[in-house]
């Protein structure tokens, strides 16, 4: 159950079921069309030429050979695209360099033709004359005075004078006084911890085909979080008006934040411009490493003071982000999620956005989040141990609730952290006996969740199915979500409903599939334009029975007089309705356009058991269980893959995926092979509780669930592994050779 | 690049003698990978699966001989072999998945001349040799000495391997072959040992070879280890003896995948822990 | 360069095709065949998304060139169902959730339906490490190991 917008609690028929996905049998045939699937007639291959070298300026580019190799139809360099509009100008430079390559795998230049083969091997006939810079990818590196300078110029004045020309920007948060509550403290833990570059890891390599006529119409087929920001992108870029282009999103093969900008896209239509033929392009795993979106590094000083008796009496953190090659790390949201979790006197983050010679960082799950709460939730977990407390009473005592001033400015309505933390409490789980080498972790996570642009389409078919249209990619599981709901609102059986995903011509704008934010904004425009299709399925039997329309209700999928006074007439089912549609004033449809917002954040707990070989630092996860908020789980089995999925990637972060850089700056990686994603063995069944605090912001009570689950576990394993191997993990990942190195420190420390 | 499939050996050999841009292919779960990444552009590519015995397990003198194309899978569900070479066995079926085992070969992750193969290591402890064929016939080389350098082997131009033999089993005896990988699945050896042991009948070890992967630019096989065992029950005395020589031995490099310090020690570990699951097997308890 | 005449069984079906000596089984597959239920995800064979069967035996077709499927019988995902009856696993996949994004699935049903061929009563370990080499990185596997479980668990009550 949950509130509906009048207050009432309702119960629900549709939501909160299990029905199987719309899209399952074309998923598990092999027939759903991914980014790499599609095809055009007459299509050439396009293929990117990059960067060696991790900072070098470009001095020439010969493309002569290439272009007059047979089979080659269009060379592309950054000089073909010109001036860019400001808002693209970074987006623009990282998918082709312009006077500088910023990072090992940046794009230089481009070939489309009319073989792989022969695509192949004209890149290798284009000459690039470049002046090798030193480079730097460490972020506490690049900030130091002396380091190489990325770009000149692009300090905001919110740094102060005297520091490196790579430390781009300084945000500030908090309230109170730290200094006077750390002297209330009985004990300050002061530690620095880091994390390294993790990429989002789908499985899916980026990939597009483009089509673009001498009239610059354009087409544009494409794997992506957001098919209307990929249209409005390279729009800008190419100088079109967005009308002219149409993006049609395929079947997205993970994205976790990866696929919310553009690589390959406006490469593909300005190749396709230059060609006069279609043009697909299709990254190798290598690509994808080299040259997208991994996340930021971070270096984290935590600075916590405690009463003995659990009380956090100040709470400091600061966070140093490099965010690649670009301005524009998460460290913002991560310095306003650091303790957004708990409800504090004083406290204050203070976040720096650094660039360096790697990829820039795009959007991963909860982007920034997850490495601050690795900071605040490990040093919390040392203050409790340290007198000897629970650290689940701990967070209870200083956990945030209904009222609670957050960390980075609003007061909180309704929320679920204690809720999440007194589930954990009881479970079975927290009191199961522990082994020897064994150890166990906690910690919480916030993350905000996002609302933002959103269309529904909803249409009545003349035989009374319904179709509903949407602009978000479907990235696991939303089309069943919106299905569920528009069956709800509707009261149809959920398979009289079909959800599609319209591309950019089809709907108004719609915001990325990120955020968290579909399940919320998309459910909630799906439910308003299926309340527009009722008032009109009212108004039209209200015409039949001749009666006012205000007179009569939506009840259980048919239009009925609303109570006695309204007349006696039998209920008109939507089917019915439909059936006269076209003689009762034309078809029948509802739609909603919004901005949504009231959101709703999102807490969780992470419960992990560990345990490490002491001979050779290895991990092995034993158990491990998520307590989340999830509002109202529309589709449980889909939120507790969100919750496993990102507790995966959360354990995948911890123990051993990591961005490794030689002194040169080059990657070391970039394959499946030694970026070690977990794999089936590596895992236990990973338990789920949900925990249901509706959201007021949502007819349904649904909070977006996607992202606050990466963001505990490496503070939760870190925790566990702690206690498993006696001494205090402060690194990630934590791979077997630190571990180990910090056990066979461990009576040296 | 072509491609050719040779139905006899001497065709095979004709093949690759004829130019220096021919390469082997027998499970190809290394060469395709270097072929897309261009790490190599072959002008011909000798597949030599289709010529007879390639794909065959055929006992021979007490031993196992083992076609070049004989698939890791196809060692694990061969019971012979299994039953006898149970530690080389195993090093086989821990290259990759069960995709790649499906493909992958013994001859290949030999030729592959990788430091971290891992079944080099198996089959040095093991004593297998591998049968060279090649312009001038057949001749056998002792699997330790087909690795010279990473990538690089003592094949000469036109030769491949057409076989590996492992030999017979004697009594009392048994091997193991152990790796530590980050994941459990999946990743290339941090290290990697082997132990072929044999017992006396007061179990004593009698004889015993003990080969390290991953710790330098071949494998490395510790005869210091070995003699530190011999005549020794495999108590705790001498397992710790064994696992310092192997540490002292190993000679590894700082790389992505570990360290000097975590790949001595672990080194140790490894041989340790191999020794007793081969002690046990040489004893007939189940390891 | 002339290219190299294939002739092989697909799914059932005899099939033949041209390719280059460079063509891998995978390239075969979806860029000659229109067959692109068979993912590509890594190229190197660590992944597991361009899992088929070649004569039985579980492979990635990245590493595997389209030369050598010569009478050879090669079974993809897209010979899984028989007509419009899913496979048990399928089937099972869509009632589970075992799926988000659905990339790695295909790769993982060719995979999972070898190991009940051989095993049809899998411990959970052993179902993990059989599937070691399919990447998820939505599911985190639970689901898809719970999956395989079930459905192995049907197919020996109906068998």
């Amino acid at each position: 159950m949950a509130l509906d917008q009048t207050g009432k609690t309702r119960d629900f028929k549709v939501v909160g079921t299990r029905p199987n996905r719309p899209d399952g049998i074309d998923k598990v045939t092999g027939r759903a069309r991914f980014g790499a699937d599609i095809v055009a007639p007459g299509m050439l291959t396009g293929r990117i030429l990059r960067s060696p070298h991790a900072h070098a300026r470009i001095l020439r580019i010969d493309a002569s050979k290439a272009e007059a190799l047979p089979g080659v139809k269009a060379v592309v360099t950054r000089a073909d695209f010109g001036d860019v509009p400001d808002h693209v100008a970074d987006i623009m430079d990282n998918c082709m360099a312009g006077a500088k390559a910023l990072y090992d795998g940046h794009a230089v230049a481009a070939v489309a033709a009319n073989s792989a083969a022969v695509a192949r091997k004209a890149l290798r006939l284009i000459e690039v004359e470049y002046e090798v810079l030193p480079s730097v990818t460490d972020v506490d590196a690049a900030m130091r005075p002396g380091a190489s300078v990325l770009h000149e110029g692009r300090q905001q004045e919110t740094v102060p004078g005297g520091m490196s020309g790579n430390v781009i920007s300084r945000v500030e948060f908090g309230h109170g006084d730290i200094e006077a509550g750390l002297k209330r403290a009985d004990r300050v833990v002061t530690r620095i911890y880091r994390t390294a570059a993790t990429h989002q890891g789908y499985i899916e390599p980026h990939a597009c085909l483009a089509t673009m006529g001498p009239d610059g119409q354009a087409d544009l087929w494409v794997c992506t979080q957001g098919h209307y920001m990929v249209r409005n992108t390279c729009a800008a870029i190419l100088g079109m008006e967005q009308g002219q282009l149409r993006v049609t999103a395929s079947e997205i093969g993970g994205g976790f934040g990866g696929k919310t900008t553009v690589f390959l896209e406006p490469v593909a239509l300005m190749l396709s411009r230059k060609a006069g033929r279609p043009v697909k392009m299709v990254m190798s795993r290598t690509e994808v490493l080299r040259a997208t979106g991994p996340t930021a590094s971070t270096s984290i000083d935590v600075k916590i003071g405690m009463r003995k008796d659990g009380k956090i009496t100040a709470a400091f953190a600061e966070l140093r982000y490099q965010g690649g090659a670009y301005p524009g790390s998460p460290v913002d949201m991560g310095s306003m999620s650091a303790f957004a979790p708990y409800d504090l006197e004083n406290v204050k983050t203070v976040g720096w956005d650094v660039v360096t010679n790697r990829p820039k960082a795009a959007a991963y799950r909860a982007p920034g989040a997850p490495m601050a709460a690795f900071a605040v939730e490990s040093a919390i977990d040392e203050l409790a141990k340290g007198f000897g407390l629970d650290p689940l009473e701990v967070r209870l005592m200083n956990g945030a609730d209904k009222g609670t001033r957050a960390s980075y400015g609003p007061t909180y309505p309704a929320i679920g952290l204690k809720a999440t933390l007194e589930a954990a409490r009881a479970h079975p789980h927290w009191k199961a006996p522990l082994g020897e080498n064994q150890g166990r972790g906690v910690a919480c996570g916030f993350w905000f969740n996002f609302g933002g642009d959103t269309c529904v389409s909803l249409n009545v078919t003349p035989d009374g199915t319904v179709n509903v249209s949407e602009g978000n990619p479907d990235i696991g599981g939303s089309r069943a979500s919106m299905t569920m709901m528009a069956a709800e609102e509707l009261g149809i059986p959920y398979d009289q409903v079909r959800t599609i995903i319209a591309d950019t011509g089809s709907l108004g704008q719609n915001e990325v599939t990120d955020g968290s934010r579909v399940t919320f904004a998309v459910g909630l425009a799906t439910i308003e334009a299926a309340r527009a299709a009722k008032r009109e399925m009212c108004r039209r039997a209200a015409m039949v029975w001749g009666i006012d329309e205000d007179a009569v209700e939506w009840e259980d999928g048919a239009a009925r007089p609303a109570g006695p006074n309204a007349g006696k007439f039998p209920p008109m089912t939507l089917k019915e309705i439909a059936a006269i549609a076209s003689n009762s004033g034309g078809p029948i449809a509802g739609h909603h356009e919004v901005n949504a917002e009231g959101a709703g954040v999102s807490f969780a707990t992470h419960m992990v058991d560990v345990e490490v070989d002491p001979d050779t630092g290895a991990t092995r996860i034993l158990r491990y269980t998520v307590f989340q908020d999830a509002g109202k789980a529309v589709h449980p089995s889909y939120v507790e893959g969100q919750f496993q999925g990102g507790a995966v990637q959360g354990i995948g972060w911890a123990l051993n995926e990591e961005y490794i850089y030689d002194k040169d700056g080059i990657l070391q990686n970039p394959g499946f092979l030694d970026y070690r994603i977990p794999v089936a063995s590596d895992l236990p069944m990973i338990d789920t509780v949900i925990l249901e605090i509706p959201n007021p912001g949502h007819p349904y009570g649904v909070r977006g669930v996607g992202e606050t689950s990466i963001v505990p576990p490496l503070a939760a394993i870190a925790n566990a592994v702690s206690a498993a191997a006696g001494v205090r993990m402060v690194q990630l990942p934590m791979s077997p050779p630190r571990i180990l190195a910090a056990m066979q420190g461990r009576g040296r420390a | 690049m072509r491609y050719e499939a040779p139905q006899s050996i001497d065709d095979a050999v004709r093949l690759l003698a004829a130019g220096a841009g021919a390469h082997v292919l027998a499970g190809g779960t290394d060469l395709l990978v270097k072929l897309r990444a261009e790490m190599v552009e072959p002008e011909v590519i000798v597949d030599i699966k289709r010529i007879a015995g390639m794909k065959e397990i055929t006992a021979e003198g007490g031993g196992w001989r083992i076609g070049a194309a004989v698939s890791g899978a196809e060692m694990s569900e061969h019971a012979g072999l299994a039953a006898s070479w149970p530690g080389v066995v195993e090093a086989a079926a821990l290259i990759g998945s069960t995709q790649v085992q499906g493909r992958a070969t013994l001859a290949g992750n030999l030729c592959n001349a990788s430091p971290a193969a891992d079944s080099v290591p198996a089959m040095v402890a093991a004593g297998a040799v591998a049968r060279i064929a090649g312009p001038k016939g057949m001749r056998d080389l002792a699997v330790i000495d087909v690795p010279k350098s990473p990538g690089k082997t003592a094949l000469e131009p036109g030769e491949f391997i057409a076989s590996v033999f492992l030999p017979a089993r004697g009594e009392r005896s048994g091997d193991a072959y152990l790796r530590f990988i980050p994941r459990t699945e999946m990743d290339i050896a941090v290290v990697g040992c082997g132990v072929a042991l044999s017992l006396d009948a007061g179990g004593k070890v009698s004889a015993a070879r003990v080969a390290l992967g991953a710790v330098g630019p071949k494998v490395i096989l510790v005869e210091a280890a070995a003699e530190t065992i011999r005549g020794r029950t495999l108590d705790e005395a001498a397992l710790a003896d064994l696992a310092a020589a192997c540490s002292a031995a190993a000679t590894p490099i700082d790389d992505k995948r570990g360290t000097v310090d975590f790949r001595r020690h672990v080194s140790g570990v490894l041989a340790r822990r191999a020794a007793v699951i081969a002690e046990a097997r040489a004893k007939g308890e189940k390891a | 360069m002339s290219r190299i005449h294939v002739t092989t069984t697909i799914n059932g079906d005899e099939t033949d095709f041209l390719c280059d000596a460079e063509d891998t089984l995978l390239d075969v597959l979806r860029d000659r065949l229109g067959l692109t239920g068979t993912k590509e995800g890594c190229g190197t064979g660590d992944c597991g998304a361009c899992s088929v069967l070649v004569d039985g035996r579980l492979v990635c077709s990245c590493l595997m060139l389209g030369a050598e499927a010569e009478g050879r019988e090669v079974a993809t995902i897209e010979g899984m169902a028989r007509g419009d009856q899913l496979h048990p696993l399928q089937q099972k996949f869509i009632e589970m959730a075992a799926l988000q994004c659905g990339i790695c699935t295909p790769g993982i049903l060719v995979a999972a339906k070898s190991l009940l061929e051989r095993n049809p009563d899998p411990s959970e370990e052993e179902v993990r490490y059989w599937l070691a080499g399919n990447l998820c990185r939505c599911t985190g596997y639970d689901k898809i190991i719970r999956a395989v479980m079930e459905t192995a668990a049907d197919m020996r009550r109906a068998s």
